[in-house]
């Protein structure tokens, strides 16, 4: 009997060091450092969640295929905990606890979207666990003094600044006027943010300044001031549904302004849904698959594009492309830091100064990515608007297209 | 600028087309919600799924290559079948309990066909083209989707239609009957079972209706459905129950001040100044109603 006891003592006693040992040491497993994310695999996000857990994992893929992430002398592999965060954000916050204490995780990825990486940043910060996110642009996330969060993507106010330059390039360095319409979101409003700076930079005027309600689902009213007024540039931001409510009552109202620049045109499938009538507007992208970035993983990103596809089934939306930078972002770190210690891998990340195919990384103060500037690509249609295609025409030195300024009028197309 | 509609007076013309044209869609969403409000006594708040599951409808559709505006007449056919399930599954199991039961069964349905939907359809915002055209009035200063206008006919035809089947019929007679007194009718040998679920169908199919023209003039998305629902119970709480020129003419009204706060006071208050509109009506209301009781006295 006793030495039942001891017995079951003994192996009680193993479990609880071997259970122990796994919660402490989870951020690597044998030869596995583990990840940890939460991705919008259901909810209103989850169509951009898929594109976000798909570039993770194809660049998992890619690097433990490639030889893995050697450190002190030893090859690892990564491997990455999902949970779905279901679109909310509080569940995300919730989902970032669980992951750090109860799965152990020390390293993080991003979810998507500004609002959830919002939610899960003071809980990471507060663990002081890294966290290098590819989906939360809003300003906001770089200007709380955040030391843990790094952001591979351009801020929300950069997005659409170079149009306002280009605008003024085109009217021979004069001032334009500006008519704007932003949804009332976080990320919306930095873009807006930007676009004042941009005024402000080179003396134009802004006539019109519309904050959308996030339920309209109808621009009319804004469109017809357009109208009204005949300013050289509209601006639009709104998500999926502004890009293409934008686009339909443009079309249909035959409002004619000389430059149309918004956001989210490629995940709002503008061309594909709308056809001729999307053609012309100037889209914002933090990639583009035309750029010569290179790295050596997925070559260039032609190829990334066509192993995209191949995986999946789909071309990769720039979300999938910027997913699949942070983890080579991570592997950089990792080996230049040697160690597994929270703490040296954050200050091997804040001096990450690298080139990938998806652009020039390197962190600033706040966590934003400073070094990869936002390209605009135009949308070009076929004369029957069968088939349409995305040109990038600025910054100068990626672009493959003239830009088409000012767009034809509706009466001639 | 903010006075733009007073140098531009044209688009005084625009805004209140505009208006009307917005105001008689949420108008056919809201008349479903007043008949089975007024008729079972139970406010939907599934009303705006059930909109968009029928623009879903006119999506599909469109997908396969017929044209979404023929939506206006297959949506309302399965959206009516819908709506039957949906009463013979639960809303018979509440229609005799409280107001607050009700409110949450329909709110339950909400959630699960919002997931349903982005399940079975994707979490993208999507459009159906139409390519009706625009129509260009008073040289080319207003302009006029046909889309929209469509809409707005097919709106003022359906409503017009089942106010004479209600008047005429003999279900539209059970139903008037039910809604007076479902006891009364019972005993008097209505079916009141059967009334409900056509009713709820009825709701139904009227939403149908109005997702179709949502699908052609605006967007669709699993979780877009709440404007609606709460637009339309807005346009209900205006108008009082059974009383459906008042709810048209409150859904046009609230659609015109909608779209001349924007001119007026800025696009970002003009949701703020339709509930703003809300409080007064209902804040004046209840004077009204204190000063009569106060003569009852």
């Amino acid at each position: 009997m006793k030495i039942r006891n001891i017995l079951i003592t003994l192996v009680s006693a193993i479990a609880l060091l071997i259970s122990a040992s796994t919660i402490s040491f989870a951020k690597v497993v044998g030869d596995k450092i583990i990840l940890g994310a939460a991705v919008s695999l259901t909810g209103k996000y989850s169509s951009n969640g898929v594109h976000t857990q798909n570039g993770y994992n194809l660049a998992v893929e890619r690097i433990n295929g490639m030889g893995g992430v050697k450190v002190g002398g030893k090859t690892y592999k990564f491997d990455i905990i999902y949970y779905d965060d279901e679109s909310n954000s509080g569940r995300a916050a919730q989902l970032a606890e669980r992951l750090i204490q109860q799965d152990g995780v020390k390293f993080m990825l991003g979810p998507y979207s500004s609002g959830l990486t919002k939610a899960m940043a003071p809980v990471t910060e507060k663990y002081e666990v890294p966290m290098v996110e590819a989906n939360g642009a809003s300003r906001s996330l770089f200007t709380k003094g955040y030391k843990y969060l790094f952001a591979v993507l351009a801020p929300a106010n950069l997005y659409l600044d170079v149009a306002i330059d280009l605008a003024v390039e085109k009217n021979g360095g004069k001032p334009v006027k500006i008519a704007m319409a932003f949804e009332q979101d976080a990320f919306s409003q930095d873009v807006r943010l930007g676009i004042v700076e941009a005024a402000k930079r080179t003396g134009s005027k802004i006539i019109i300044d519309d904050k959308l309600p996030k339920e309209l689902n109808d621009m009319a009213a804004t469109l017809s001031k357009v109208k009204a007024t005949n300013p050289d540039v509209l601006v639009v931001s709104g998500h999926t549904k502004g890009a293409l409510t934008a686009i339909r009552q443009i079309s249909e109202m035959k409002v004619d302004v000389k430059m149309l620049a918004m956001t989210h045109c490629d995940a709002a499938k503008l061309s594909k849904q709308h056809g001729k009538a999307s053609e012309y507007a100037l889209c914002a992208s933090q990639w583009h698959k035309s750029l010569s970035y290179k790295d050596k993983f997925f070559g260039g990103g032609m190829k990334y594009d066509a192993d995209f596809t191949k995986a999946f089934g789909y071309a990769p939306p720039y979300q999938a492309a910027e997913s699949s930078a942070a983890l080579l972002v991570y592997k950089d770190a990792f080996e230049r830091a040697q160690s597994f210690d929270t703490k040296k891998v954050r200050d091997a990340l804040a001096a990450t100064d690298m080139q990938t195919f998806y652009g020039n990384i390197k962190f600033a103060e706040g966590g934003q990515n400073v070094s990869k500037p936002m390209v605009l690509f135009q949308v070009s249609c076929n004369d029957d608007g069968s088939k349409c295609e995305n040109k990038v025409v600025a910054p100068t030195k990626w672009a493959s297209a003239e830009l088409v300024h000012p767009i034809p009028s509706w009466s001639k197309r | 600028m903010d006075l733009l509609i007073f140098q531009a007076p044209i688009l005084m013309v625009q805004a209140s087309m505009d208006g009307i044209l917005l105001g008689i869609l949420f108008a056919l969403i809201a008349y479903g919600m007043a008949l089975q409000w007024g008729v079972m006594n139970i406010i939907n708040i599934a009303q705006g799924e059930l909109v968009i599951m029928g623009g879903y409808i006119a999506y599909f559709m469109y997908l396969s290559g017929i044209h979404p505006a023929f939506g206006v007449i297959v949506s309302p056919i399965i959206m009516y079948c819908v709506g039957w399930g949906m009463y013979k599954l639960v809303i018979n199991k509440v229609v005799d309990k409280d107001l607050f039961t009700s409110i949450l069964a329909t709110f339950g349905i909400s959630i699960l066909a919002q997931q349903l939907m982005n399940f079975a359809f994707g979490a993208d915002v999507v459009v159906a083209q139409s390519n009706f055209g625009t129509t260009m009035l008073f040289n080319n200063s207003v302009t006029l989707p046909n889309a929209k206008i469509f809409s707005g006919a097919v709106c003022v035809i359906s409503a017009i239609i089942l106010v004479i089947y209600m008047k005429k019929s003999k279900l539209g007679r059970a139903i008037r009957a039910t809604a007076q007194n479902a006891r009364a009718a019972k005993i008097l040998g209505v079916d009141t079972e059967k009334v409900y679920a056509a009713t709820f169908g009825i709701n139904a199919a009227l939403c149908g209706i109005a997702g179709a023209c949502i699908a052609i003039t605006f967007t669709l998305h699993p979780y877009t459905g709440l404007p609606y629902t709460v637009r339309s119970f807005m346009i209900v709480i205006i108008a009082g129950l059974g009383n459906l020129p008042a709810v048209a003419i409150s859904g046009m009204g609230l659609g015109v001040f909608e779209e001349w706060s924007d001119y007026l006071l800025g696009t970002e208050f003009r949701i703020a100044a339709v509930f703003s509109l809300l409080v007064i009506i209902l804040v004046y209301r209840r004077f009204k109603l204190a000063r009569k009781r106060e003569y009852l006295k």
